[in-house]
């Protein structure tokens, strides 16, 4: 740290007699306004307001809640056969994910990575879903698998005298769905595992070939183990990305028939816009918010943490 | 991508909290000079396609025409995202200057909130030219809150070819005779109904129907009041429904049919797919938008009476629409309600076929035969009752739809539709 000679700019006076540490302190302080009052604006507050207005029986009309009902809202969300079947199914799509998706994912990955004719192509192909919108995709695969013969997947299946009722029963529409999930985000993470993939070095899998590793021996005991901390953090957005899932179900089956595909999300807008239950919303939305935290937290201090460690000792 | 969403549309629930306090305050009292002033009306409603978005827009053309000192900013939105962002928008404590409504229980909480403005006074000449039935879901402990531009019922919208086709020589009168019509409808290879179970409220429709058949619109009111929908009577509409449901009478797939949509239930009729749907006065109009349409093959007949019910078969369930006034609105809102409830502006929506009369006097505008049918109905109606999820809160409205819609695909008894309702209703 240079130390500014006193009487070079005049202005500069003032500030140089103060102690530089205090200055450095204002400076940071400064160039972190505008960043912390966002933050706070946009982040913090309506968290904190969520957790207040969780506390109230509130229609969201003409002002701040006044009907303090205390832990009331907790407990009939507690106590609801929706909200259990929310959480069923959000069980059902993480695991799912983490049992189908995630692998498959990996699988493709290690496939684009061989020398393969028109790799290019096939990982733009791969990604393609991705960059679709959520919206775009619910409406799309809403026309792929209507129910009755006019859906594409049903007269394909027909062609075999196949047929599914698809988003249309209840004991079919979470696999539909995830079947649509599956599509829109394997993308995702298949590019996630080929970067990681490609950060490999080539001489580590050359020389277990060498060694005599059978391609399962190589992928099992070199690959694999390299590819860790990519997929911790693929199952880590996978897992926060399925807990707050909304956009596809609102729109595909609107979380019917017969709450059999709600998500949480859907829960919480079918009452804080549906039936004006502000205060009830906002609980669930804090249930989400705590969630989504702790599971991040124990994530990042229990599975993460081997690979945050690098950077962690840089600091 | 879907973090973004959630948190956007959780961010707006909770900045709801946000507003109210800050209102800013009109100064009370407007001087005569005040009206020279330039004011702007905000004005929503839910006319997404033409003919009626077009005629509000010249409507709105003139209105500023002859008031120099006005803008008018329409805001056009469709059904459902007018909701949310009417929930929205009443959350930070300000309501538009002139926006749709439907009446009854969201109105009613609009109006406790001192959201919309009382119009009985202001709008004193023009209340006496509507019908009584029209004027009744805006009117709250005697007080006026909006103004009506559209009345109708709901009732069955029939495909003639298809009845005749499957032998049912006559619309059915009485609800033994109506399941044996569906029966005749299958096995003639019809669909007998189709019906939007993804949107639930047209699910609504028969369990309310079924509910003023079986025990009567007295009843209804009181278990209303009382909070208290547990007699035997609704569990009873519930099994009529059940029963109709055990018959499996609609289209393939129609748990996640959307209303209007190509693939939805106005199209599964208007392509002659389905030889019915129970729907209001718009029905004809979204059938020809959404499908081929019927033409002169379409036919109207009121829900069917049920056998021992206490409810008359010319007691008519339904609904309109109309416009309120927010409460800090300029006082030229009510110039402009004034303004579109001119009978010669009535005139010109119901011959546009958007809107049926509300202005006494106008009945002969209507031409269309099945809309007709509709007119005669209901000014011939013995009572009247506002769709269930109008009249009642919306919590309490939103649980009829949601437990009957489970009850229609098997995910509830009729005892457990009652209860779920009444524990909602408690809990208002």
């Amino acid at each position: 740290m240079v130390k500014t000679a006193p009487g070079v700019l005049p202005a500069l006076r003032v500030a140089a007699q103060r102690p530089p540490r205090a200055r450095r302190g204002l400076t940071i302080a400064l160039f972190l306004l505008p960043a912390v009052v966002l933050f706070a604006l946009l982040v913090l507050a309506p968290i904190l307001l969520a957790f207040y207005a969780g506390f109230f029986k509130w229609n969201g009309m003409g002002g701040l809640p006044q009907d303090f009902v205390g832990l009331d809202n907790y407990l009939r969300l507690f106590a609801s056969e929706v909200f259990a079947g929310d959480l069923r199914n959000m069980g059902f799509l993480v695991l799912a994910s983490l049992a189908v998706q995630l692998p498959l994912s990996l699988g493709i990955a290690l496939l684009l990575n061989q020398r393969l004719r028109g790799r290019a192509g096939y990982r733009l192909l791969f990604f393609a879903p991705y960059v679709l919108s959520e919206a775009v995709t619910a409406v799309l695969f809403s026309m792929i698998l209507a129910p009755d013969e006019r859906g594409l997947a049903n007269a394909i299946l027909g062609a075999f005298g196949l047929s599914s009722t698809w988003f249309a029963d209840t004991s079919t529409v979470m696999p539909a769905l995830f079947l649509v999930m599956t599509w829109k985000y394997f993308g995702f993470h298949t590019l996630l595992y080929l970067a990681g993939r490609q950060s490999i070095p080539k001489e580590l899998t050359e020389a277990a070939q060498i060694d005599g590793g059978t391609p399962w021996q190589v992928f099992r005991h070199v690959t694999l183990p390299l590819l860790g901390p990519t997929i911790r953090i693929s199952v880590f957005l996978s897992v926060i990305g399925t807990v707050q899932l909304f956009d596809l179900v609102w729109i595909i089956t609107g979380g019917g028939p017969s709450h059999a595909s709600e998500t949480m999300a859907v829960t919480m807008m079918e009452f804080g816009f549906k039936r004006l239950q502000i205060g009830y919303a906002s609980a669930i939305s804090v249930v989400m918010f705590v969630l989504s935290l702790v599971f991040a937290l124990w994530y990042q201090r229990f599975v993460l943490r081997r690979d945050l460690e690098g950077a962690t000792v840089n600091r | 991508m879907r973090r973004h969403v959630v948190a956007a549309a959780a961010a707006s629930l909770l900045l709801a909290g946000c507003g109210g306090a800050a209102d800013t305050q009109q100064p009370a009292g407007s001087q005569q000079p005040a009206a020279k002033e330039k004011v702007t009306l905000e004005w929503w409603h839910i006319l997404t396609s033409d003919p009626g978005k077009g005629i509000y827009a010249k409507w709105a053309k003139d209105f500023e025409a002859a008031h120099p000192n006005v803008t008018v900013k329409i805001t056009v939105l469709e059904n459902e995202s007018f909701k949310s962002k009417m929930a929205t928008q009443t959350a930070s404590g300000k309501a538009p200057s002139v926006f749709t409504t439907w009446g009854g229980g969201v109105l009613r909480q609009q109006a406790e909130a001192g959201l919309v403005k009382d119009l009985t006074a202001d709008a004193a000449p023009i209340l006496p030219t509507f019908s009584t039935a029209a004027m009744a879901a805006y009117q709250i402990d005697g007080k006026a809150y909006a103004i009506p531009t559209d009345i109708g019922m709901v009732g069955f919208w029939y495909n003639k070819k298809l009845f005749a086709k499957a032998g049912v020589s006559e619309p059915p009168a009485t609800w033994s005779a109506y399941l044996d019509a569906v029966k005749k409808l299958k096995a003639a290879g019809v669909t007998p109904i189709a019906l939007a179970g993804k949107e639930k409220w047209p699910g609504h429709y028969y369990w309310a129907y079924l509910a003023m058949r079986v025990a009567g619109l007295d009843a209804l009111k009181q278990a209303a009041e009382t909070k208290d929908f547990t007699g035997p009577d609704f569990v009873a509409a519930g099994t009529h429904l059940k029963a109709l449901a055990d018959l499996q009478p609609f289209q393939t797939g129609f748990q996640n049919a959307s209303y209007s949509t190509p693939s939805g239930q106005a199209a599964a009729v208007s392509n002659g797919k389905a030889a019915m749907e129970l729907m209001g006065q718009w029905a004809p109009d979204v059938q020809k938008s959404s499908g081929k349409g019927l033409g002169e093959d379409l036919g109207f007949f009121p829900f069917p009476a049920v056998e021992g019910g206490k409810g008359a078969i010319t007691d008519a369930f339904g609904g309109g629409q109309g416009f309120a006034v927010g409460a800090d609105a300029p006082a030229e809102a009510v110039e402009f309600l004034k303004f579109i409830s001119d009978p010669a502006r009535h005139r010109e929506a119901i011959t546009n076929a958007f809107a049926l009369p509300v202005i006494k006097g106008t009945e002969d505008a209507v031409t269309n035969p099945a809309l007709k049918l509709v007119v005669e109905n209901l000014t011939g109606a013995s009572g009247f009752q506002l769709y269930l999820d109008q009249a009642y809160p919306p919590a309490v409205g939103q649980e009829v739809n949601d437990s009957v819609a489970q009850l229609i695909v098997g995910g509830k008894t009729p005892e457990e539709v009652v209860k779920s309702i009444t524990e909602t209703a408690k809990s208002e």
